[in-house]
């Protein structure tokens, strides 16, 4: 709370990015965790939450006749432009943010402020929710090939690398050891994904340390026994995932590639996947072109095309796809490195693990794929996502570009994944948010040394409780769709509004199908129920009846049977479904007239009768928001009639 | 002339096909007077059916004595035939284009179409001027139907029924009409129920360099002005195009002789233009390389989307006069006939409901462009493939297609149609069976006799069979005016149209017939609960003197 010395602005203007409408009045309040800003038009409050984490850069752009603005960037694409009236207010404010959001040690984070009420044993039974030792049985390990280390048990061979690892049988310590010597960092090769099916892996470590002309006998071996580990293929590959000058010019520094020469059967292919610098700068420059006040089109397309940003997309979707193929149709193994193997590395072999098994392309398959192939083989989330006062040269947006790949993915695969978009977004979320200690630190050890698991919460069984709105209606699930072969032509990769111009809301779609095939899956749960209950209580009167029938040999027989429901009035039916649909999906607006004038009578009276059953008004109720595609303004480009 | 005479050879054997994404067939071809068939003369194999009139060009190759005639269609697919014998390709090849290029309407092939299915509506007679009019007349006396056009002597590009001011007497018209662009006097394109606003169409005002005027057009569009009222005049030209106009005697109106109105210029490009603007684009979609620089540069530089933003800018702004400053419109560009129906087709898709249901939408494709004198003869003869010089080919109702499907994605739930419907739109406005858009305007038509030797296509597509394959089943009927977001970020390259034949679609398809499913399964549900709750109801009613002993 130190970093706070102005708690509370009165009188400060919030702009809207695009229009040049009047802009909002309100009082601005700092927390210890986040800046609120409330304004009250009309006397409806109105607030906005803005995570301290979440702000990736503080402008004081000069003084206008208005105040002194205060432009805020942050990290999940918000673009927040406030005028203070007075330039001290502004100064305080702006020097407090900068604190506050960049902390200076991890105990500062908001995960060891985060409480939300719960017993230690829910939080202990949610860091256990995902276990990567069940996740390596299911892969199907130990088996002939592969077994489970703990030799990195005390991070004493590589420190960045979990403690529990997968490597070829056939590797003897020595070998390891040795092999990690050669690596970058120690990253040895080990395991990230085995394909039953093929008995193919995929491998990650880090780039070797050959130089010119060395070479290692352990490290070769290493490969070796990779390369045993499938005995059916006579080859294996061996990517460097990044463009051949970055490779070359890293030989230069003692590092580099492998030379075909030294290592038996591998087949060496580059990628081209650049580093993290030149990825930050493209994010830099997209993020500029989704700030662009009211752009023309060829302005959008050249900006978009000179951001790079698509180009890298396709690069990594390149790679990954590289990859699955090699699994899958060539049976054969492959090892991928990049320079330090956490990066493009990472990015690649996730993304191959989700083309390859549908597993990872389920709601905790996703939980599991990150733990795995991101958190816990080291990614560097603390200095890539820029969470503490550090190296600005570190940050860079790698885990973004991999959830990007997944979203092109679902664009083309609509029913080949269990959730949807919005589950992408709220994970990026809280990779940056630091509410949670999933995505704390840099490796295992920092995060042992920190002790997360006590002290924090984990992320995944909060996205679980909130799991019904991340379904993907479409999910036709988990063995429709082996193997994903995505097109990579240019033409499929296309500009991600909803992540990159999320809170553009004027931007998006009016109506969602989304959000209109969610309200579906709930209506349809509970009509189930409905359905059930119902015919339950016909059961029950039936036997009444029948008692009373025997009784009295009544001559009027009731039906037990449901009548099929099929060929009764298709036009009321419809009629009902826009009346439900209507009263519950804010996108839309009310009802007009009968659309035919005839069985208006008929339709009415089912309409009461579906809401005095339902108990609630959900069937005649319009919701306020129903007039807010009228109300919202029309297109921008239009608002000012000029002469 | 007979068609045998250009087909040297009508059939061909061991032909085989090649299209994207789909197995290679082998078979028979054979050429009849409108069609290339292709057929493997196997049981439950897909055969090929291709109108001529289809085929916007083709490229013949010989290897040896294969031949192979790479076939462009008007609908963007591209299709390959092996064709063994060098003879045999030669003349095919020939055949296909001495028949795709047949210059005489008599021998297209809607006046040889006999319908396999029973008529049961005649689409020509399902969108009449009369009736559309009745419509108007429900809500205001304030307009008239006029037949000064009746034999198309006051305007040839205009229908013989007009729907006009109620005070403006024929012969006012016909002054008018003799100072507009092709006699295209201001009518009445839509009127706005919610406050009464109209909007107009015409052709420019012929004021040439010495400032003609017309005191007749000027009472004409100042008969729309409520009292004291200002209305909105869109020019769809550039102010500078407007001026240069004057040169060749046409020309905008002059404040001072139209002091009620404001004059707002929103350039549109012309219909050249936008005809170099197809054949960029759908090149740079059929480009098979792996750049994505090279693709986004092609996409900028084909300035489609710029096109699609303007026209879909410009029709806002004519919603927005008419439903926000409550003023009415006057639209035109340079003839009155392509760009001015953009907007006022596309305002009408924003403003009412109406338009937005299947035969709504059709009864605005036949008013707003049909009627309106749309020469979709000229405009749609050649597609993005065409080698030849384009004529007066330009893809001005395709562009409006595209407007209308990217208020589609915004708006899903808005619309009663699909947009398999608009592509079917987009087909049959270039290669038909049936006449609907045979033509440049109605005269034309009638002198064709249409409607008695033709089918229409609304007789097709308002069967229910044919029509639930049209259908959105995401529509729920949504009576306000749905503002579209013009930002450069909203509005996406048209996959359906345009890169339909580049990739496979069979994912997607998946996706909406899996939505189509959740829907009836969700109505049938319901349907079951309410019976289930009826059922219940009546067993208590008639069981409650028995419930209490």
């Amino acid at each position: 709370m130190e970093h706070i010395t102005t708690p509370k602005v009165e009188q400060v203007k919030l702009l809207d990015r695009y229009t040049s409408k009047k802009p909002a009045v309100g009082t601005l309040y700092l927390t210890a965790t986040h800046l609120i800003y409330v304004e009250t038009p009309g006397n409806v409050r109105k607030e906005t939450w803005i995570l301290h984490h979440h702000i990736a850069t503080v402008e004081k752009l000069p003084l206008t006749t208005t105040g002194c603005p205060l432009l805020i960037h942050c990290k999940n694409f918000r673009v927040a432009h406030f005028v203070l009236p007075r330039e001290r207010d502004c100064q305080e404010v702006s020097q407090s943010l900068l604190k506050l959001s960049q902390p200076a040690k991890e105990e500062e984070l908001y995960a060891f402020l985060y409480n939300p009420k719960q017993n230690e044993n829910d939080r202990k039974a949610g860091w256990s929710i995902v276990d990567l030792s069940v996740e390596f049985r299911r892969m199907g390990l130990p088996n002939d090939f592969w077994e489970l280390t703990d030799l990195n048990k005390n991070y004493g061979i590589c420190s960045t690398y979990p403690a529990a690892l997968a490597v070829p049988k056939v590797a003897s310590k020595p070998t390891i050891v040795g092999s990690s010597k050669f690596r970058s960092r120690g990253r040895f090769p080990v395991l990230s994904y085995f394909h039953k099916l093929t008995n193919a892996a995929i491998c990650r470590c880090s780039q070797p340390l050959s130089g010119f002309s060395a070479r290692c006998v352990e490290d070769e071996q290493m490969l070796q026994a990779i390369s045993k580990a499938n005995p059916k293929s006579p080859f294996m590959y061996v990517v460097d995932t990044r463009p051949k000058l970055n490779a070359m010019a890293n030989r230069a520094a003692g590092k580099g590639y492998e030379n075909e020469d030294h290592y038996s059967n591998i087949r060496f292919q580059f990628v081209g996947i650049e580093n993290i610098h030149v990825m930050r700068n493209s994010l830099q420059k997209l993020v500029e072109v989704c700030a662009m006040k009211s752009p023309t089109m060829s302005d959008y397309l050249t900006g978009l095309e000179n951001s790079g940003w698509l180009r890298h997309i396709k690069a990594v979707m390149d790679a990954g796809v590289f990859l699955a193929k090699a699994v899958v149709e060539e049976k054969a193994s492959v090892l991928v490195h990049c320079s330090d193997g956490w990066d493009r590395t990472a990015q690649v072999c996730s993304l191959a693990s989700v083309l390859l098994d549908p597993y990872y392309r389920t709601i905790t398959g996703l939980m599991v794929l990150i733990e795995k192939e991101w958190i816990s083989m080291g990614h560097k989330f603390t200095q890539r996502c820029g969470h503490l006062e550090g190296d600005p040269k570190e940050v860079s947006p790698v885990f973004t570009q991999f959830i990007e790949c997944l979203w092109h993915l679902m664009e083309q695969y609509p029913c080949a994944f269990e959730f949807n978009e919005k589950y992408l977004i709220e994970i990026h979320d809280h990779v940056y948010s630091c509410q949670f200690g999933n995505f704390i630190g840099n490796c295992q050890k920092e995060r042992v040394e920190l002790r997360l698991e006590e002290r924090t919460y984990s992320v995944w069984p909060y996205l679980l409780e909130k799991k019904e709105e991340f379904i993907n209606p479409l999910y036709k699930g988990l063995l429709k769709i082996a193997m994903l072969r995505p097109n990579t032509l240019p033409f499929n990769f296309k500009f991600w509004c909803t992540m990159y111009n999320r809170f553009d809301k004027g931007m998006h779609p009016k109506q969602s199908v989304l959000e209109h095939l969610l309200t579906l899956m709930r209506q349809k749960s509970e009509e189930e129920e409905n359905v059930t209950e119902l015919q339950k209580k016909l059961v029950a009167i039936d036997r009444v009846n029948e008692e009373h029938l025997c009784q009295a040999s009544a001559s009027a027989k009731q039906p037990t049977e449901v009548p099929p429901t099929s060929h009764s009035s298709s036009v009321h039916e419809r009629k009902l479904m826009a009346h439900l649909t209507n009263g519950t999906s804010e996108d839309t607006g009310p009802i007009t007239g009968s659309a035919n004038g005839k069985g208006q009578d008929e339709w009415s009276g089912l309409e009461s009768s579906l809401t005095v059953a339902n108990g609630k008004t959900v069937a005649l109720e319009i919701p306020k928001t129903s007039r807010m595609v009228e109300a919202e303004s029309p297109t921008r480009a239009t608002t000012t009639v000029e002469e | 002339m007979e068609f045998a005479e250009l087909i040297k050879t009508p059939r061909v054997d061991g032909v085989v096909l090649h299209r994207p994404f789909l197995p290679t067939v082998e078979g028979t071809l054979c050429l009849t007077g409108h069609h290339l068939i292709l057929s493997s003369r196997q049981d439950n194999t897909e055969e090929l059916w291709l109108l001529h009139s289809n085929i916007d060009s083709i490229e013949k190759r010989f290897v040896g004595s294969l031949g192979t005639i790479i076939v462009k269609c008007k609908d963007l697919r591209v299709i390959q035939l092996d064709i063994p014998g060098m003879e045999e390709s030669m003349n095919i090849g020939s055949s296909i284009e001495a028949l795709s290029t047949l210059e005489s309407v008599s021998l297209m092939y809607p006046f040889f179409y006999r319908p396999m299915f029973e008529v049961i509506e005649d689409g020509w007679n399902s969108f009449l001027p009369e009736e559309a009019f009745k419509d108007i007349e429900s809500a205001t006396d304030e307009w008239r139907l006029s037949g000064v056009n009746k034999d198309f002597a006051v305007c040839p590009s205009y229908p013989a029924l007009l729907v006009v001011p109620r005070d403006m007497d024929d012969d006012t018209l016909r002054k008018a009409a003799t100072f507009r662009h092709g006699g295209r006097f201001p009518v009445l394109s839509y009127y706005h129920k919610k406050n009464g606003m109209v909007m107009m169409r015409a052709g420019q005002p012929l004021t040439g360099t010495n400032g003609r005027r017309c005191k007749e057009d000027e009472k004409l569009i100042n008969a729309t002005l409520r009292a004291g009222k200002r209305g909105y005049i869109i020019d769809t030209r550039t102010i500078n195009q407007a001026q240069q106009a004057k040169a060749r005697g046409g020309g905008f109106e002059q404040e001072a002789n139209y002091p009620q109105w404001r004059r707002i210029h929103k350039a549109i490009e012309r219909w050249n233009i936008l005809q170099e603007s197809l054949i960029k684009l759908v090149e740079a979609c059929n480009d098979q390389s792996p750049s994505m620089d090279r693709w986004l540069s092609k996409l900028e530089a084909s300035n489609w989307l710029t096109h699609v933003k303007e026209i879909l800018t410009t029709a806002c702004l004519a919603a927005q006069c008419i439903d926000r400053e409550g003023a009415s419109v006057l639209v035109h560009g340079t003839e009155g006939t392509d760009s001015t129906l953009q907007v006022t087709s596309l305002a009408q898709i924003i403003l009412d409901p109406a338009s937005r249901t299947i035969r709504g939408f059709q009864s605005l494709v036949e008013r707003e462009w049909l009627q309106a004198g749309h020469p979709f003869q000229q405009r749609c003869a050649q597609s993005a493939y065409s080698m030849g010089k384009p004529r007066w080919e330009a893809p001005v109702f395709l562009l409006f297609l595209d407007c209308v499907w990217q208020i589609l994605r915004q708006f899903p739930c808005s619309f009663q149609f699909n947009e398999h419907f608009l592509v079917q739109l987009f087909q049959h406005a270039y290669a038909s069976q049936f006449g609907t858009f045979m033509g440049n305007n109605a005269a034309e038509r009638v002198k064709l006799k249409l409607s008695q030797k033709t089918v229409s296509l609304w007789s097709w597509v308002n069967r229910p069979q044919q029509m639930d394959r049209f259908l959105n089943p995401l529509y729920e009927p949504n009576s306000l005016v749905i503002w579209p977001s013009v930002a450069p970020q909203s509005l996406l390259l048209w996959e359906g149209v345009f890169l339909r034949w580049n990739r496979s679609s069979k994912c997607l398809d998946e996706a909406s017939e899996e939505m189509v499913h959740i829907i009836e399964y969700n109505k049938d549900l319901q349907a079951k609960v309410n019976a289930l709750r009826r059922q219940l109801a009546q067993l208590e009613t008639q069981d409650s003197p028995l419930d209490t002993p």
